[in-house]
C-alpha cells in the first residue's frame, strides 16, 4: 500500500474514532483517550530507536518532559508579553519536537560508541541530568512546578480537551505513518542491519553512525512532540512526575508486548496496555498501573518473546514459504534488549 | 625477502606503505608494505596471530593504523570510515560469517545493493535491485532459499551468503578472510570456483587461508606474515621454498 493511501485510511479511522467519542457524550472519554494516544506516539517513537535499531532508550521521560517544558517556557514568555495568549498546539508540538530532536541528536553523538546496557544506562543518566537542570530553572517553575491554564473552549470543537485529543490523534497518525515509511525504505533496512551486526553493516556500505543519529533525532523529536501539549492537559506540571520512570517503562513495555519489528507492534501494545491502564485507574486504582505493566511484560517475555505481532507471524509460518521473510522476520531475540 | 612478482611502487590497485598497528604494548603489524595490482590473485598466509586479520581490518577501516598509509585505486584511505571504503570498491567477507540474522537471504544481499551500488547511481529502480539480488543468490546457488533466514543455512551456504554479500557491492578488490574454514574438500572446490570466476570477471582477490592446498591452487602470488612482519612475497612455489618461510611457518 502506498503511503498516501495508508495515511488517508488512518485519517478516516481517526475521524471515525473522534466522531464515536463525541457520540458517547462524556468528555472523560477524551481525557482517557488522550493518554492512550500519547502512549501510541511515545511507544512508536521509542521503537524507531529501540525496535528498529536495537538501542534501548530509558530516557523517554526526559524527551517527553523536554517537549512539555518547552511549552511551559513559551507559556511563561508570552504571559509576560503582549502576544496573543493562546498558541496553537501544532506550533507547540513543532517547538517541543525541535528541542527534543536537538537533544536526541546530542545524545546520539555522546553515546555513539556505547552499545547494549551501556547505552541504556547513559540514556538514564541523561534523564537525571535534564531533570536536575529543570528543577533548578526557576523560570519554568523549578521544583515547585508550573501552572498552565487550559482554555475552556475551542471554537467549533467545544471543550478544549477535545481539541487536545484531536491533536494527539493526528500526531499518532503521523507517527505510525513515519514509522511505516521508515520500515519500507532504505533507511529501515539500514536500521535493521544496525540491530543485527554493525560491523557487517559498515562492511556492506551502511553509514551506521549517520543512521544512528537519524534514529536518535527522530525518536527524540517525536517524544518531545508528544510532550508539548501535556501542560495544557495536566494543568500543573511537576518535574517529578513529568520526568517519571512511568514513561520510560511504558514506552519500552508497549512495543515489547506488541512486537518491535513493525509499526503495528507499538500501536497494538499502546492501545492494549494504555486502555487496560485507563480501565484499571477507574475501576481499581491508579497505583495498579505499573503492576499491570510488570505482570504483562513477564507473561509476554515467557509466552511471546516477539510480542503479539511475532505470535501472529509464528502462527502464519505454518505455511512457511508464503510468510517467512518477504520483509523482516523476527529473529530469536526482540531487538537486542538487555 | 623475495620480491618476484611486483608492480612498480604506487601503481597497484591497493598500495600499502609501512603500515604499523599496535594494541597497547603489543606490536600487531610492523612496517608492512604491499602493492597489489588490479586483477591479482594474492594469497595471504601466516600462523595464527601473525596479523592477517588485523591487516585486513586496517585496510577495510575496521581498525585504524597508527603508522603508514593505505591507498586504494589512487586514493588515500586514511580517515575514511569502513562504509566509505566499501563504497569505493573495497569489499571483504568475514572470518566468521556475520549475516544479518533478522533479514532474509535476499534482504541480506539487498543491503550492499541499496547502500553501495544504488548509492553510486548505477541502479535506479526497486525492480533492478530485486533482479540483482536474485541473480547474485543464483550465482552462489542459494536462489531457492532467497526468502529464508540465515539460521536455516548450512555452514557452506553461510560462507556462500557471506561471499555473495561481499560481491553485491560490485567490488574492485575482494578480501576473502578464511572463506573456506571448516568446509569439506568438495565445498572448498565450490568456493574456489566461485572466486576464480569472480577473478576472471576482473575482481582483484586477496585470499587469506590456512588450507594450503586451496591457497596454492588459487594464488598467483603469495605473501607470508609472521609476528606482524612480512617475511616473503612472491610466486607461490618460490615462496614455499624460501628457507625463512619453512622455518617460521611450516616448521
Amino acid at each position: 500500500m502506498r503511503t498516501p493511501a495508508f495515511l488517508l485510511i488512518w485519517l478516516v479511522i481517526a475521524a471515525a474514532v473522534f466522531a464515536g467519542s463525541l457520540a458517547i457524550g462524556n468528555d472523560y472519554v477524551f481525557f482517557a483517550g488522550y493518554v492512550i494516544l500519547q502512549y501510541v506516539v511515545l511507544s512508536t517513537a521509542w521503537n524507531i530507536l529501540g525496535g528498529y535499531c536495537g538501542y534501548v532508550n530509558f530516557g523517554t521521560g526526559a524527551f517527553f518532559a523536554l517537549g512539555a517544558y518547552s511549552t511551559v517556557a513559551i507559556y511563561k514568555f508570552i504571559g509576560d508579553s503582549e502576544l496573543p495568549h493562546v498558541i496553537p498546539i501544532p506550533v507547540l508540538m513543532l517547538v517541543g519536537g525541535a528541542v527534543s530532536g536537538v537533544v536526541g541528536l546530542g545524545m546520539g553523538y555522546l553515546t555513539l560508541r556505547l552499545r547494549g546496557a551501556f547505552f541504556s544506562i547513559a540514556t538514564l543518566a541523561l534523564a537525571v541530568v535534564l531533570e536536575t537542570l529543570v528543577v533548578n530553572w526557576d523560570y519554568v517553575g523549578g521544583s515547585r512546578g508550573a501552572y498552565v491554564i487550559r482554555p475552556e473552549e475551542m471554537p467549533l470543537i467545544g471543550n478544549y480537551i477535545r481539541y487536545l485529543f484531536l491533536m494527539m490523534m493526528l500526531l499518532s497518525v503521523a507517527s505510525i505513518t513515519i514509522a511505516r515509511l521508515i520500515e519500507h525504505s532504505r533507511l529501515g533496512y539500514g536500521f535493521a542491519t544496525i540491530r543485527d551486526d554493525e560491523l557487517a553493516a559498515e562492511a556492506s556500505g551502511v553509514p551506521t553512525l549517520r543512521l544512528k543519529l537519524i534514529a536518535t533525532t527522530l525518536s527524540g523529536a517525536l517524544m518531545g512532540m508528544a510532550g508539548a501539549p501535556f501542560p495544557y492537559y495536566i494543568g500543573f506540571l511537576q518535574p517529578d512526575s513529568t520526568f517519571g520512570l512511568d514513561y520510560a517503562v511504558n514506552s519500552i513495555a508497549m512495543p515489547l508486548i506488541g512486537g518491535t519489528t513493525s509499526w503495528v507492534g507499538p500501536l497494538i501494545g499502546a492501545l492494549l496496555l494504555g486502555t487496560l491502564q485507563q480501565v484499571a485507574t477507574v475501576t481499581i486504582s491508579s497505583a495498579v498501573n505499573l503492576l499491570l505493566v510488570g505482570v504483562l511484560l513477564v507473561v509476554f517475555v515467557i509466552v511471546a518473546p516477539n510480542g503479539i505481532v511475532g505470535l501472529v507471524r509464528t502462527y502464519w509460518q505454518r505455511k512457511p514459504e508464503e510468510f517467512v521473510g518477504r520483509r523482516r522476520v523476527d529473529a530469536d531475540a526482540p531487538g537486542s534488549v538487555p | 625477502m623475495n620480491s618476484i612478482a611486483n608492480g612498480s611502487p604506487n601503481t597497484g590497485l591497493l598500495q600499502i606503505d609501512n603500515l604499523g598497528k599496535r594494541f597497547g604494548g603489543f606490536v600487531a603489524l610492523e612496517n608492512i608494505s604491499l602493492s597489489v595490482p588490479a586483477g591479482e590473485r594474492l594469497g595471504l598466509i601466516g600462523p595464527n596471530g601473525s596479523g592477517k586479520s588485523t591487516l585486513v581490518n586496517c585496510i577495510c577501516g575496521t581498525l585504524r593504523n597508527e603508522q603508514g598509509a593505505v591507498r586504494f585505486d589512487g586514493r588515500k584511505l586514511d580517515g575514511l570510515e569502513a562504509h566509505q571504503r566499501t563504497r569505493l570498491g573495497l569489499s571483504r567477507s568475514f572470518q566468521l560469517p556475520r549475516p544479518f540474522a533478522s533479514l532474509s537471504l535476499a534482504d541480506n544481499i539487498r543491503i550492499p545493493l541499496l547502500y553501495t551500488v544504488a548509492a553510486r547511481g548505477t541502479i535506479h529502480s526497486a525492480r533492478e535491485v530485486d533482479e540483482r539480488c536474485h541473480h547474485l543468490l543464483g550465482e552462489v546457488g542459494l536462489e531457492a532459499k532467497a526468502q529464508r533466514l540465515p539460521r536455516d543455512l548450512t555452514q557452506v551456504e553461510m560462507r556462500k551468503l557471506e561471499l555473495a554479500r561481499a560481491m553485491a557491492s560490485l567490488p574492485k578488490l575482494l578480501i576473502a578472510d578464511e572463506a573456506m574454514a571448516g568446509l569439506t574438500h568438495s565445498e572448498i572446490e565450490e568456493i574456489l570456483t566461485l572466486l576464480s570466476r569472480l577473478n576472471d570477471q576482473g575482481v582483484t582477490i586477496i585470499l587469506i587461508e590456512h588450507i594450503m592446498r586451496a591457497v596454492m591452487s588459487f594464488s598467483r602470488r603469495l605473501v607470508v606474515l609472521v609476528s606482524g612482519k612480512k617475511i616473503a612475497d612472491g610466486a607461490p612455489d618460490a615462496v614455499m621454498r624460501d628457507p625463512e618461510v619453512e622455518r617460521a611457518y611450516l616448521g
